[in-house]
Order: structure tokens, then sequence, then C-alpha cells
């Protein structure tokens, strides 16, 4: 392989490594939070253990979040100089601000939260982990910024022989970005609260800890259903932008080739990259693609004929991608509707079928955000920056495919390590449950 | 324009100063750890002396790097692919240095503890060496013309550059040796501070040695020759190294760790002054110099971040001083047995 392609390969293994820890980070914080603070308004000690409990879980999975992070710094620099040079100007800016605004903000506080049980008032330890809540959705905000730059360049002029910022406002008001961290920042909330439901059906299926575990299922089922129908509906808005930004990607999304009017949906849909057109295309819905691109269903839906072969995305995995990730998403939203319904009704705890799909269901959100960043990524090919910069202009041109492929290699041998630790670490503590012995971390400062 | 980008020079070799002050120490622990730490408890007081802060400590290298991304794009951009290598051995150590903290007091194995004591010790060393070697590379200035870089991960590693390595080294072991002394007690805090006093000599030596080579392999001196009064600031550095040692004399550990602090900051200064206005000078042709004038973002952006600057880094400096204020108190071995959040 090539040098992009072999950077290509590594940054996706990097970026979706970084994005198993990134969304649990997002969303448990949030949850901690809500128990630290049901606890302090109410004084019940279930909301104290539950914080330890769900918080232990958090900083395991915090700690490898933490780190990867770094390597997404570096990676810019290392593997796509010529990117970094080109776009640093206006790129760098959101970066630079995330490290100062957000990224202090979370890891000087985490350790305060860690540390500081005995030696702050228990209303300012609460504040901490909301920082810490704060600070790491904050971060998100940030980086999908820089990101929706990437999709939807706005703010600039070429200039120097490089992309140079002259509209710092339009940069940061991006609706793509926002739009994007909407949807990552909610579905991000999907994964901790399929997490927390997910250990509390195992534990209740074994009758451990029943009011612990209730409560929190509770807790999180609400959350799953917020989140999930906050995730359709920015998710709806959010393909409305693509239609209208990036419109290679939308066509290959619904594997659209011929521009027109009144787009149908085509339910069973085999594209058929070829020889441009799909091989199978059945149980249509009139006008749905053009209602989901335009919410109209008279909107002119551009198709991939219309743009050269060299300027499409890689259809069948941008297609694929996209149908994955709305049915998982769908289904999803259909079983924490279940779950809150469920969690109304006594009996749930010794209903084992409903359990058993609960502790099925944690990986599929997982499954789900990593699907929306292939579509997100994948769909912008083959540009880096849509309409900019080719993915295959950004490279290092100093960089071998010999060091390329060395740290390929070292970075997935490094990471597979560390999360086989990590995973058998979550496992480990999840099947412990909570701390039955709260002495030693209850003596709040003027109590002990 | 000239008056932002010299501003930003400044605020750049800032972050950089601040950051090796910070996680210095939390390296040299690290680092020292082995010869420090003589019980499991021992080491788990050296960990949680630095646990509430060194994730904070390290954030500040995140943003001299992308500080460095979006001031001076071109030098990032040059950088980090020209030091391919070294920058991904340096990016695992630290990736390890993280997770081992983190892991090493989970689960309840005398072989896992040792297995993580081992990588502790190791992805702290390497950072501080490597850190020295780049940055002795850079004040040498790297091979490179408009072909590109004609240097790999050996070619780092010459006579200046492990020397810079060795400098950081000393200076990071007795900063971390100093720090346990100041935030631990009894037995530990006694055996650091010896340590740094020992630790100390090796540090004078590398750093007499630093300045004379200094004038041999770079062209640092010559800002020091042409604006004499400049030589304050390596003459503050030897003053403050000299004062480490003056207040452990005076049996004065906190004051002996200030000074430390300040040593490593104009140490940085130093050679950054040297530097100016290079970022990264080319050793075979000055035509190839990276130079705050010809790597910098555009004026519109240097200003948009130097605001973002003024507002932000002073509130984190607050937060960050009320952190440690938290968490004044030396650790004993008391802490760490009873706290069950403890690391």
């Amino acid at each position: 392989m090539d040098v992009v392609a072999l950077s290509r390969l590594q940054y996706a293994v990097t970026t979706m490594f970084h994005f198993i820890f990134v969304p649990l980070t997002l969303g448990l914080s949030v949850l901690t939070a809500w128990f630290e603070t049901k606890y302090l308004r109410t004084g019940d000690e279930l909301y104290l253990r539950m914080t330890k409990f769900w918080g232990k879980l958090f900083l395991i999975n915090f700690a490898l979040g933490v780190v990867t992070g770094i390597t997404q710094e570096f990676q810019f620099g290392m593997n796509w100089a010529e990117y970094s040079r080109y776009v640093g100007d206006i790129f760098g800016v959101p970066l630079a601000i995330e490290a100062t605004v957000a990224f202090f903000l979370e890891s000087v506080f985490i350790g305060v939260w860690v540390f500081g049980w005995n030696k702050i008032s228990k209303t300012t330890h609460a504040v901490t982990i909301w920082l810490v809540a704060f600070g790491t959705n904050l971060s998100a905000l940030w980086i999908l910024i820089a990101n929706g730059w990437m999709q939807k360049p706005v703010g600039f002029i070429l200039r120097n022989g490089r992309a140079e910022m002259n509209d710092f406002l339009a940069v940061i008001t991006n609706p793509y970005g926002w739009f994007k961290f909407l949807h990552a920042v909610t579905s991000s909330y999907m994964v901790a609260a399929f997490f927390v439901m997910g250990i509390a059906a195992w534990h209740l299926l074994r009758k451990n800890e029943v009011a612990f575990f209730t409560s929190s299922f509770k807790t999180a089922a609400m959350f799953a259903l917020l989140s999930g129908l906050a995730v359709g509906a920015t998710g709806d808005f959010h393909a409305v932008e693509i239609a209208k930004v990036q419109p290679t990607k939308f066509a290959a999304m619904e594997s659209v080739w011929e521009t027109g009017s009144r787009a149908p949906m085509h339910l069973l849909l085999v594209p058929d990259e070829a020889n441009e057109r799909n091989a199978v295309a059945t149980a249509s819905i009139p006008g749905m693609v053009s209602i989901l691109a335009f919410h109209d269903p008279n909107g002119v839906v551009r198709g991939l004929k219309e743009f050269p072969k060299e300027e499409r995305p890689p259809v069948l995995a941008t297609f694929l991608s996209f149908r994955l990730m709305v049915g998982l998403g769908t289904l999803m939203i259909g079983l924490a509707l279940a779950a809150v319904l469920m969690a109304r009704w006594k009996g749930f705890v010794d209903f084992k079928l409903f359990l058993l799909v609960m502790v099925a269901a944690l990986p599929l959100p997982y499954l789900t955000v990593q699907l929306g960043w292939l579509l997100s990524e994948l769909g912008r090919q083959p540009w880096i920056v849509y309409g900019v910069l080719k993915t295959a202009d950004g490279i290092s041109t100093s960089v071998t495919s010999l060091q390329v492929l060395t740290s390929l290699v070292g970075f997935t041998l490094l990471y597979g390590l560390l999360g086989a630790i990590d995973i058998y670490l979550l496992v480990k503590y999840a099947k412990e449950g909570p701390d039955k012995d709260l002495s030693g971390i209850i003596s709040i400062k003027g109590e002990a | 324009m000239e008056t932002l980008q010299i501003t930003w020079f400044v605020l750049w070799a800032v972050l950089w100063a601040v950051y090796f002050m910070l996680d210095g120490f939390v390296l040299g622990i690290g680092f020292l750890s082995g010869v420090l730490g003589k019980t499991d408890t021992d080491k788990r007081v050296l960990i949680n002396s630095v646990g509430p802060v060194w994730d904070g400590n390290e954030v500040w290298l995140i943003t001299a790097g992308v500080a460095t991304f979006a001031a001076f794009p071109t030098t990032y951009a040059l950088m980090f692919s020209y030091l391919y290598l070294a920058l991904l051995l340096l990016l695992f150590s630290l990736i390890v240095r993280g997770v081992s903290f983190e892991f090493r007091g989970k689960v309840d194995s005398l072989a896992w503890r040792k297995g993580w004591d081992t990588a502790i010790v190791v992805s702290s060393f390497l950072p501080a060496l490597l850190f020295g070697v780049a940055f002795g590379n850079i004040f040498k200035g790297l091979p490179m013309d408009a072909s590109g870089h004609h240097g790999g991960l050996l070619s780092l590693l010459n006579p200046y550059g492990i020397l810079t390595g060795l400098l950081f080294v000393c200076l990071f072991a007795v900063h971390g040796a100093l720090y346990t002394s100041v935030k631990t007690v009894g037995e530990l805090s006694s055996r650091a501070f010896n340590l740094a006093k020992l630790l100390w000599i090796p540090l004078l030596l590398v750093a007499v040695i630093f300045l004379g080579y200094t004038a041999y392999a770079t062209k640092l001196y010559d800002n020091y020759l042409a604006t004499p009064a400049l030589f304050l600031i390596p003459g503050i550095a030897v003053l403050a190294l000299v004062m480490v040692q003056a207040q452990m004399v005076w049996n004065k550990p906190l004051r002996a760790f200030a000074a430390s602090c300040v040593t490593i900051l104009f140490v940085v200064f130093t050679g950054v002054t040297g530097l100016f206005p290079n970022l990264i000078p080319s050793s075979l042709d000055p035509a190839y110099n990276l130079t705050i004038y010809n790597s910098s973002s555009s004026q519109y952006t240097l200003t948009i971040m130097m605001v973002v600057a003024l507002i932000f880094v002073p509130i984190v400096i607050a937060y960050k001083i009320w952190v440690y204020r938290i968490f004044k108190a030396p650790v004993t071995e008391q802490d760490v047995l009873e706290n069950h959040e403890a690391y």
C-alpha cells in the first residue's frame, strides 16, 4: 500500500479506537453528575453508591479516551503535514481553543473529583463532576466545529498558497459543525444509557442489589429515550444540511444515480457501483428521499452521475453505513421507549427475556456511532476538506510508507493490548457491583 | 503583524516551559519510582502524590502542540512529520504512562502491579530523554532544505542531542525528587531529599558541559552576543540552579523545589532566546530556516488566538492554583491505605 492508503488506514484505526471511549465519557459523566446531584439533594446513600459505582467505570473508560486523544493531535502533523500546513491557519484555531477552554477543564477537575472526596464540601465536589461533564461536552463541540469545517469549509479565503481564516464567526457558527455536535453528543448519551441499562439488567437477572440497579436502570432508560428522540431530530436536520452542502455524500447515502424531483426511497436496495446503477431497487416510498433531503417531496435530488467518477465517495460503503446506522438507531429508540414503559411496571425485574435483550443491546450504540463516523468521513471522500483539498494532497511528503507501516503496526498492537486490558477491567468492575462498605468515602469535610 | 508574531513566539516558549516545569516532576517521579519506592505502599504514595494533578499538567503539552499548530502551522507540519519516529515513541510512552497510573491499582495481584511499575519507569524516562533530544536538535537545526528532511531517528541521536536529552533527564530527576520530598513524609521524604542532593551534582556537570558545548554545536549564542543584556536569562537559570543546592543545604525543600521550577523555566527560555526568530533552523542552509515570519498564521488568526489566550489562560492558571492549594498537604501512607479512590 502507498503512504496515502496506509495513513488513511492508520487514521481510521486510531480514530475509531479513540471513539470507543469518547462517547461513554460524554454520556456517563453526565449520568454520574446526575447521581451525585441526587445524593446532594436527597442525602440518600443509594445515590452516593451509584455515583461511586458508575463513576469508577467512568474513570476506567476515561483514561483511555484521554491518552488516545493525544494521538489525534499529533497525527495531523505527523501524517497529514501538507493538510496541516494548508489549513492550519483556520483548522488549528478550534483545536487550540478546545485545549485551552475545554480540555484543561475536564483534566484538572477530574483530579479534584477523584481525590477530593474528603477535602472539599459536598456541594463543591458535585460541582467538580459537572465541570468535568461540561468540559468533555465542550471539548466535543470544538472538535466537531473543526470537523464541521472539513465537511463544509466556511469563513476563509485562499491566499498565500493556503486557506486563511477571514471570518471567525462563520467558522464557529457553521451549521454543519453544530448539527454534527448535537447529533454526535446525543448519540453518545445513548451509548452511556445503554451501557448503564445493560449492566443493570445483567445484575437484575441475578437479583443483585435490586434497588440499586432498578434505580440506575430507570434513570438510564429515561436518558436513553430523551437522547434517542434528540438523535432522531438532529439526524433529520443534519441530513438536510448534508443534501444542501455535500450533494455527493447525500447521493451516496441513498445510492441515487439520476438527478430528479420526487426521488423515491427504496427500502430494498443494492447499489451496483461499477455500472452506475442499482442492481435491486424495490419496496419504494415515492418522494421520500426528496423529503429527507429538503423536507419537500418536490425537491430535486442530484444524482451521482452528475459528478465526475473521481469526485464520488465509495458508494456501497457510504450507503451501508447510513442504512445500518439509521436501522440500528431506530431499533434503539424503540428499545429505549420499551425500557421507559417497562421500568414503570414493578414486575419488570422478573421479566427475564426483556432483561436479556437489554444486556444484548449494550454494544449496539457503540456499533451505531462508529457507522455514523464511517458515513461522515467516507462520504466526504475524495476530499479531506470538501471541495477545497483532496485527501491524497494532504499527506506528509517526507514520510515513507515504511514509517507509516511501522506506526500502524505499533498503534494496532499497543491499542489492541490496552483495549483488551480496559475491557477486562470494565467487565471485572461491572460484575463486582457496587461497594457495600462506604466507610472512608462518606467522611465529608467537617464530619470526618 | 511583527509584534503579534513575536508575542506568539513568547507565548509558545512559555507554554513549553510551563509544560516542562509541571510534567517534569511527574516524569521525574515516574522514572525514579523504582529507586525512591522501596515498598508497594511507597509506590502508591508516589503515584498518589501526583494523582490529582498529572492529567491537568499533561494538557500543557497538548496546548503547546496545538498552539504551534494554530500559530505556526508550517512549523507544526514540518516538525511533526520530520520527527516522525521520535514522536511516535514519545506518543506511545505518554499513552502507556497515563494508563499505568490508572490501571496499576485496579487488580489485586503483585505481578500485575510489578508489570505496571516497570511500565511507569520506562514510559516516564523515554519522554524526558526524547523531549531533550528533540529540543537539542531544534537548537542545533535540522538537516532540511527545499527537498525536505535528510535525517532519521538515528541522526537525532548526535552528541548534542543526547547531551540535551541527559540535561532534561537530570533536571526532571532533581525536580521529581524535590517534589517527593515536599509532598510526602517520613522516610520516603528524606530518601527523596537525599537523592535530590546527590543528583544535583551530575545535573550541574551536564549543565556546564551543555552551556559550553552549545557554543560549539549551535548558533544560539549569536543573539546573546548581539544583545549582551540577554545573558541575564541564562544567568537566572544558573543562579536558580545554584539556589536549588543552597536551599537543600539550608534544609528548605519547598524553596529548593521553587528554585528548580525557575531553573527549568529559564533553561527553556535560554534555548528559545537563542533560537529567535527561528522556530527550527536548517543546519544545511539558513535560507530554509523556519522562522516566526515565514511559518506563522495570518494576522487575523493570530489576533483571534491572542484574545482567546488572554481570556482563558489566566482562568486556567487561577483554577489550577486553587487545585494545588486543595491538595497542598503531603500524601501519607495512611491516606492511600484508607482512601478507596486512591490509585
